[in-house]
């Protein structure tokens, strides 16, 4: 169970933006992307979720087993969070939302309506959204954007939980979460943007 | 796939959802027929099929941008991309929503508004049998054309000029069964060829509609 990837190139929007990205993620360890923003750390985690194809490259073992969560937290503001819950968990065949209510203090907020929540709030619960998935690789994106001091906490323990129960996480954050993490520094495998793959098309779509 | 399904329902009853919306504007659409072309009843029942198919197709397209472009704000379609259930089936179970909460309340209401119309009687039941078979094309031929404009800021426009063109076979067999059907002639050769497009289209489009997401998402 592991997930690997081999000499990967990414683009955003036609343009390349890493090239020969290499390393390989055992279960139940976690690798942090660094790097200053418009590094494509973005772009490599949509890449490795299945949301776009790699320029070039392999990566092995992600297939059918991401959860990925985004910028956005795919929470509808006219559902109630435990509805937003099932709702996801429903989706990856499972039905037990209970645990990641818990794990984020999300249990009196449950009957709120998504809409209703605060910025920090409607993030935990997009977090939480990634424990009923029941998927091994969880890819986060700028998790701890909005998130409070005791939230980041919560989010940290969820993740070594996770990677205790043989999990692995791919994370893309500025804060130190105090995870015993690999660190990959994305800034020397910048792309040479010149190189544009049917960069017309893309950029246009 | 149920799940999916009910979320949708259960959105578009909540505040906000636009249930209703299509209808509403489908009601005043052919309300408004009569003051435009005036109290003639037999010039009435004549475009009366005509008129109750278009003002049901716009009803539909009405809707449209709201079937997938919520879904893209929120992040929802980047996490259902991702998911086990296959986007083809996604965009299905989203049309069918789409048409249990536009295209089903429009064949209900289209018999009251038959009357409006001065629609003769032989008509009322082919015109709700032509809107049931052909307002399921129309839902799934939509969630294609928002499928293909999803990304786009104000996107609407250009669905609309995507849609449309390839609304008019089932606008013209559907009307055909309807106006056929009010005439007292046989109108079996426009409903099979109705039921053939709304067939083909359940049959090719989800996959065609999830090709062009997965386009707009990358």
């Amino acid at each position: 169970m592991t997930l690997r990837l081999t000499d990967v190139a990414v683009a955003r929007g036609g343009v390349p933006v890493l090239s020969g990205v290499s390393f390989t993620l055992e279960a139940g360890s976690a690798l942090v992307l660094r790097g200053p923003n418009g590094s494509g750390k973005t772009t490599l985690i949509r890449t490795i979720a299945g949301l776009q194809p790699p320029l070039s490259g392999h990566i092995e073992g992600a297939e059918e087993r991401v959860a990925y969560a985004g910028h956005a937290d795919g929470l509808k503001a006219m559902l109630s969070v435990a509805e937003n819950l099932s709702f996801w968990a429903a989706v990856y065949g499972r039905r037990d939302i209970a645990p990641a209510l818990a794990a984020y203090a999300l249990t009196p907020l449950a009957d709120r309506l998504a809409g209703s929540l605060s910025a920090g709030q409607k993030r935990r619960a997009g977090l939480a959204r990634l424990m009923v998935t029941g998927r091994a690789i969880w890819t986060l994106d700028e998790p701890t954007v909005s998130l409070d001091r005791e939230a980041v906490a919560m989010f940290a323990d969820a993740v070594r939980a996770h990677l205790g129960a043989g999990g692995m996480a791919l994370l893309a954050t500025h804060i130190d979460l105090g995870l015993e993490a690999q660190m990959l520094d994305v800034t020397p495998l910048r792309a040479d943007a010149r190189q544009r793959h049917g960069a017309s098309d893309e950029a246009f779509l | 796939m149920s799940a999916l399904l009910l979320r949708d329902l259960r959105l578009a009853l909540r505040a906000g959802g636009g249930f209703g919306l299509g209808l509403a504007f489908f009601l005043i659409l052919v309300v408004l027929v009569p003051f435009s072309v005036g109290p003639q009843s037999a010039l009435l029942s004549a475009i009366a099929p005509g008129v109750l198919w278009l003002g049901a197709l716009l009803a539909c397209l009405l809707s449209l941008d709201r079937l997938l472009a919520l879904d893209y704000e929120d992040g929802t379609l980047d996490v259902l991309a991702t998911a086990p259930l296959p986007l083809e089936a996604a965009l299905a179970v989203k049309s069918l929503a789409h048409w249990i909460t536009t295209g089903l309340p429009l064949v209900i209401a289209a018999p009251a508004l038959g009357v409006l119309l001065n629609l003769p009687v032989a008509g009322f039941g082919w015109l709700v049998v032509s809107l049931l078979l052909g307002t399921p094309a129309l839902s799934m031929i939509g969630c294609f054309g928002a499928a293909l404009t999803v990304g786009i800021k104000r996107g609407g426009l250009l669905m609309s000029l995507l849609v449309l063109p390839l609304y008019v076979p089932t606008l013209i067999f559907g009307a055909e069964v309807a106006r056929r059907g009010a005439t007292g002639m046989d109108a079996q050769t426009p409903l099979v060829l109705l039921a053939g497009i709304t067939l083909g289209t359940l049959a090719l489009l989800p996959f065609a509609a999830a090709a062009a997401l997965r386009m707009t998402i990358k």
